[in-house]
C-alpha cells in the first residue's frame, strides 16, 4: 500500500464546521374549529393531534404513534360537519375551516357501541384501559347477555368465511384456548381485539418479517401465521415487537404470562430502568423491568430515536443469564 | 478520529445503500429497520457478500463475490467511475491528495479483470459503480466481512477511496460507516483502548498531548505505542509478554487458531481475568475478579456505531461478591500503592471530559436530557455532530487533505488447493452472540446449535445428508458438526459460527493470519475439506 501525503496521525484533526442538515420546510398552519374552539395546527396534522394539542382526551385502541394508522377500532371517531359518516381522528387530516365535534351525542353513542361489542366478545382482564373507557362512555356490554361457551382448540383458526353462526344463547365471543408453542411467546387470542398493531409491527412499520396477518372475514377474522402453522414453523424471528405493541395482553412474554398464572406478577413492585443493550453496536435503549432483583421483562421506549420501541430477539430476551448467576 | 461518519436517521433519507460484507438483517437488526425505511422511501440497496444472506433478500442487486476479493471489486468500481467521467472533480481537487497516483493505480483493474478475480459479472460491477457515483446521496456500510481479513485496513481504505472519488462523505445522507459489533467497541477505542491512543483519539507519541495526561494523572506514560491483541499473542510467543490482565474478553474461544491461543495463555506467568461470567479464559486464569454486568448492574456510558454516547444505568444489584469494574480497578491500584479514591462513574467521566476535547460537552445531565450525544461535542452548548468530516467541504478545506490510498488485491492467506478445496467463512446468527457466553442461556426457538452450512450442491457432491455429521479439516485442526443446507451458499463455500465453542470449536480451524495494521485475524477465509465423519450419534448440543 502506498498512501501519498497521508496526514500525520499524531496531529489531532482540527475542529470543523457544524453539519449542515436539510432545511425543515416551515409547515403552513391550518385553522379548524373543534368543540367550538378555534385550533391552529401545522398542515398534515391529524384531528387526533389537533384534539390533543388543546387537551381533548380522545380514546384510541388501534392507534400507536410509531405505527401507520389502520382505522379499524373506530373508537377515536369524531363528527365533522358536512361529512355523512363519523371519521377516525387518528388518520383524518385537518383541513382549513373544518368544524369538528369530539363528544357530540352521535360520537358518544358510536364509541359506546364499539366498546360494548368489543368487551362483550373479548377478555379484557389484562387491558385496564377498557374499564376507564367503559365508565366514561357508559358502556354496558352485559346487555348482550351471558358469554357463549368458548371455541375449541383451532376451531376459530379454521373458520371459513360464511361459517359464523350466532350462538343459540348469550353473546358471541372470541374465547378460545391459549396458544403456547415456544419458550418466549404466549398467544391468548381470546384477548385479541384485532387492532392490527402486531401485524403492522411485524410488517412494513418495523420488522418487515410478515410472519402474521389477519385471516378470515367478519366475526371469524383472526390473527394467523401462514396456513395457521405453529409459530415455530412460521417466519417469526421472535423480535417480540408484536408483543411490544399489543394493547390487551393477547400477546405476552412467556415469563410474564407464567408469573401472572402463578400470581407473582406485581407491577407495583417493579422498577423500570433505561439502559443500553449489551449486544451489537447499534445502541438500542432497553427498559429493564425488575421485580425482586430479577429481570422480568425488557421493552424499549416508543419515543427513542434509534429503536422507536422495537428490538431484536437478543435485546428482548438475551438477559436470562443475569438472573441465572444469582 | 475513527468512527461511522453518518447517523442512522440519514440512511432513511439516502438514495443508495451499499452493505459491504455485512449481514445487518441478522447482526444489526435495529439498524436494518432504518435501512428498510430507506428502502421503503425509495433508496436502492446493494448487498456485497459471498453469501446470499437475509439482508440480500431486500436488495436491488446482490454481488456474490469470492471471499477476500473486495479490493479488486472496489478498485474496479473506481476505475469504471473514472473511465465514465463520474468522479466528483471539485471535491477531489478541494479536499483530497494522491488522486493522480490513485487514478493511475486502478487502471489495470478493468471490469473484466475484476470479474475474473471476484466472480461477479462485469455488468453488475459497472451497474453498482454508476449507481453509486450518480446518486445524490450514497452510503457504504460494512462489518467484519471487510475487517476480518489479513489485509483489513487495506480493505477499508479501498472503500474510503470510493467515498472520496464521488464526494460521498461529509454530507447529509452520504457516508462511510463501519457497523460496530459490540455495544461499546466504538467507546473502547474512544476511551483509548487502542495501542497508540490516549482517550479522545489523542496520539500517545504526541509529546504535548501525552504531557497533558501525565500532568493530570501524576504519572509518566510510556511514550511509545503498545501492542494490539494479536501483537500481544506474538509477544507471548517471543517470551516478552508474561502477564495478562483480561477484562471482558474471551480470547480462549474468540481468537483464531485456538490451539495456539490456549498454548500461549497456558504459558503465561500469570493470567488475571475480570468477567461477568466464568468464560473459558476465566477457567484458565490464576485470579478471577467477578465483575458486575456493565449494562444493567453499573452506571456508565457506551458509544454506538453512530458515535452516540449513551448512559447505561444500574437496574439491579449484582450478586453478592460481584463488584463494579471501577471498584475492582481502584482496589487493585490501592494494592499497588496508588490511592485513586472511590470515584463514581460520573466523576471519572468528568475527568475524561477535562482531557478529551471531543467529549468535553457531554455532561451526564446533557446525555440524560438529549438521549445521548454524538462526538465530537466540544462544549456544553455544542449539539454534537450528526455526520463527520463536513470540514472536507469547506473552501479552503479545514485541516489535512483526505488521502487516496493505492491498495492492491491480495488473496486470503489460507489458499485453496486440491487438499483443502472449500472456502469456510464465519459470522453470526440472529439469536446468538460471539462465543455464546451470554446468549446460550436463554431459550431461543430459532437456535439449532452449531452446524456446518453447505450448499445443497456440495452436500450432494460429498454424499452428505442434512443433519448428518461431517468432519471439517483445515491446515490447523479439525472439528465435527452436523450438516445444514443453505441455498444462500454456492458450491465451494461453507459457513460456521463461533457461538457454540463447547459443541464445535470452530476456531480450531481458523487461521491467525493477522493484519499488521489492525491486528485482526482472517476469520473470514479458511481453507477446509469436508469428509463424512463416520459418526452416527448426534453431536452434543450446546448447554
Amino acid at each position: 500500500m502506498n498512501v501519498q501525503n497521508a496526514p500525520d496521525p499524531k496531529i489531532p484533526v482540527p475542529r470543523g464546521p457544524l453539519p449542515i442538515l436539510p432545511a425543515q420546510r416551515p409547515a403552513s398552519m391550518v385553522e379548524i374549529t373543534m368543540d367550538g374552539k378555534s385550533v391552529s395546527v401545522p398542515q398534515g396534522s391529524t384531528l387526533l393531534e389537533a384534539a390533543r394539542s388543546i387537551g381533548i382526551d380522545t380514546p384510541t385502541l388501534c392507534f400507536l404513534q410509531n405505527l401507520t394508522p389502520v382505522n379499524v377500532c373506530r373508537l377515536c371517531v369524531v363528527e365533522v360537519e358536512g361529512s355523512r359518516a363519523l371519521v377516525p381522528a387518528c388518520s383524518r387530516q385537518a383541513e382549513p375551516g373544518m368544524v369538528v365535534q369530539t363528544h357530540s351525542e352521535r360520537v358518544r353513542l358510536s364509541r359506546r357501541l364499539v366498546l360494548e361489542m368489543l368487551v362483550s366478545s373479548v377478555d379484557i382482564s389484562t387491558a385496564p384501559q377498557f374499564q376507564k373507557y367503559m365508565r366514561r362512555f357508559g358502556a354496558r356490554p352485559e346487555r348482550f347477555g351471558e358469554a357463549a361457551p368458548p371455541a375449541a382448540t383451532d376451531e376459530r383458526d379454521t373458520a371459513e368465511p360464511g361459517h359464523h353462526h350466532p350462538p343459540e344463547a348469550g353473546a358471541a365471543t372470541v374465547a378460545q384456548p391459549v396458544k403456547i408453542d415456544n419458550e418466549l411467546y404466549v398467544r391468548d387470542y381470546g384477548k385479541c381485539i384485532l387492532c392490527y398493531k402486531c401485524v403492522e409491527a411485524c410488517g412494513v412499520d418495523a420488522q418487515n418479517t410478515f410472519a402474521i396477518a389477519v385471516a378470515g372475514r367478519g366475526f371469524g377474522a383472526r390473527i394467523s401465521t401462514e396456513y395457521n402453522t405453529p409459530l415455530t414453523d412460521s417466519a417469526c424471528v421472535y423480535c417480540g415487537n408484536c408483543i411490544g405493541v399489543c394493547p390487551t395482553g393477547a400477546l405476552m412474554f412467556r415469563r410474564e404470562y407464567e408469573m401472572r398464572q402463578a400470581g407473582t406478577w406485581d407491577e407495583s413492585r417493579q422498577t423500570r430502568t433505561d439502559t443500553i443493550c449489551p449486544y451489537c453496536g447499534v445502541g438500542c435503549t432497553l427498559t429493564v423491568h425488575v421485580q425482586e432483583e430479577r429481570i422480568v421483562k425488557v421493552t424499549s421506549p416508543l419515543d427513542q430515536e434509534i429503536t422507536q420501541g422495537h428490538l431484536c430477539i437478543k435485546g428482548r430476551f438475551g438477559w436470562e443469564w443475569v438472573n441465572q448467576k444469582k | 478520529m475513527g468512527g461511522g461518519t453518518s447517523s442512522y436517521r440519514e440512511i432513511e433519507d439516502t438514495d443508495l445503500i451499499v452493505l459491504w460484507g455485512s449481514n445487518a438483517r441478522e447482526t444489526h437488526p435495529i439498524f436494518f429497520h432504518h435501512v428498510l425505511k430507506g428502502v421503503h422511501n425509495g433508496a436502492k440497496l446493494f448487498v456485497i457478500d459471498p453469501r446470499r444472506t437475509s439482508s440480500a433478500q431486500w436488495t436491488e442487486k446482490w454481488l456474490g463475490l469470492h471471499v477476500g476479493t473486495d479490493i479488486a471489486l472496489a478498485n474496479a468500481m473506481a476505475r469504471e467511475i473514472l473511465a465514465s467521467g463520474l468522479e466528483n472533480r471539485s471535491f477531489i481537487e478541494n479536499a483530497t491528495s494522491g488522486f493522480d497516483e490513485f487514478a493511475q493505480h486502478v487502471q489495470r483493474y478493468t471490469l473484466e479483470y475484476a470479474e475474473n478475480i471476484c466472480g461477479v459479472p462485469s455488468g453488475l460491477i459497472r451497474e453498482l459503480a454508476h449507481a453509486y457515483a450518480r446518486s445524490d446521496r450514497a452510503q457504504i456500510c460494512w462489518t467484519l466481512g471487510i475487517t476480518e481479513h489479513h489485509n483489513a485496513v487495506d480493505n477499508v481504505l479501498a472503500l474510503i477511496n470510493l467515498g472520496l472519488l464521488t464526494g460521498h462523505v461529509g454530507r447529509y445522507g452520504s457516508g462511510l460507516n463501519p457497523l460496530r459489533g459490540q455495544n461499546n467497541v466504538q467507546g473502547g477505542g474512544d476511551m483509548g483502548a487502542l495501542p497508540d491512543r490516549l482517550p479522545g483519539f489523542q496520539h500517545v507519541e504526541n509529546d504535548e498531548l501525552r504531557t497533558k495526561f501525565e500532568k493530570a494523572w501524576g504519572v509518566k506514560i510510556p511514550p511509545q505505542r503498545g501492542w494490539h491483541l494479536s501483537g500481544m499473542f506474538d509477544a507471548m510467543e517471543r517470551g516478552e509478554l508474561k502477564a495478562l490482565y483480561v477484562i471482558g474478553e474471551n480470547p480462549a474461544n474468540s481468537e483464531a487458531d485456538a490451539h495456539r491461543t490456549i498454548k500461549l495463555l497456558q504459558g503465561l506467568d500469570i493470567l488475571v481475568v475480570q468477567d461477568m461470567l466464568m468464560s473459558k479464559t476465566a477457567e484458565m486464569a490464576d485470579v478471577v475478579f467477578p465483575a458486575a454486568a456493565g449494562w444493567c448492574e453499573t452506571e456508565g456510558t457506551v458509544t454506538n456505531s453512530e458515535r452516540r454516547v449513551q448512559r447505561v444505568r444500574r437496574a439491579l444489584a449484582p450478586p453478592a461478591g460481584v463488584r463494579d469494574d471501577i471498584e475492582v480497578l481502584c482496589d487493585l491500584a490501592r494494592g499497588m500503592g496508588r490511592d485513586l479514591g472511590q470515584p463514581t462513574s460520573e466523576e471519572i467521566w468528568n475527568e475524561l471530559r477535562s482531557l478529551s476535547p471531543v467529549h468535553a460537552g457531554m455532561s451526564y445531565g446533557r446525555l440524560e436530557e438529549m438521549h445521548g450525544l454524538q462526538w465530537p461535542c466540544y462544549d456544553q452548548s455544542h449539539p454534537g455532530e450528526q455526520y463527520l468530516h463536513g470540514r472536507l467541504w469547506a473552501r479552503p478545506v479545514i485541516g489535512p487533505l483526505a488521502p487516496f490510498s493505492c491498495v492492491e488485491q491480495e488473496p486470503p492467506v489460507d489458499t485453496l488447493d486440491g487438499e483443502f478445496p472449500i472456502r469456510l467463512t464465519t459470522g453470526r446468527r440472529l439469536d446468538s452472540y460471539n462465543t455464546g457466553v451470554q446468549t446460550s442461556r436463554y431459550a431461543s426457538p430459532l437456535r439449532h446449535g452449531e452446524t456446518l452450512d453447505l450448499s445443497p450442491e456440495d452436500g450432494k457432491k460429498y454424499g452428505l445428508e442434512e443433519g448428518e455429521i461431517a468432519r471439517v479439516v483445515s491446515r490447523r485442526g479439525s472439528v465435527v458438526a452436523p450438516v445444514r443446507f443453505d441455498s444462500g451458499l454456492r458450491p465451494g463455500l461453507a459457513f460456521m459460527t463461533l457461538h457454540f465453542p463447547d459443541q464445535v470449536a470452530t476456531n480450531e480451524l481458523t487461521i491467525d493470519a493477522v493484519d499488521p495494521k489492525s491486528g485482526t485475524s482472517e476469520f473470514k477465509a479458511t481453507a477446509v475439506r469436508i469428509e463424512k465423519a463416520g459418526i452416527t450419534e448426534p453431536v452434543p448440543a450446546a448447554v
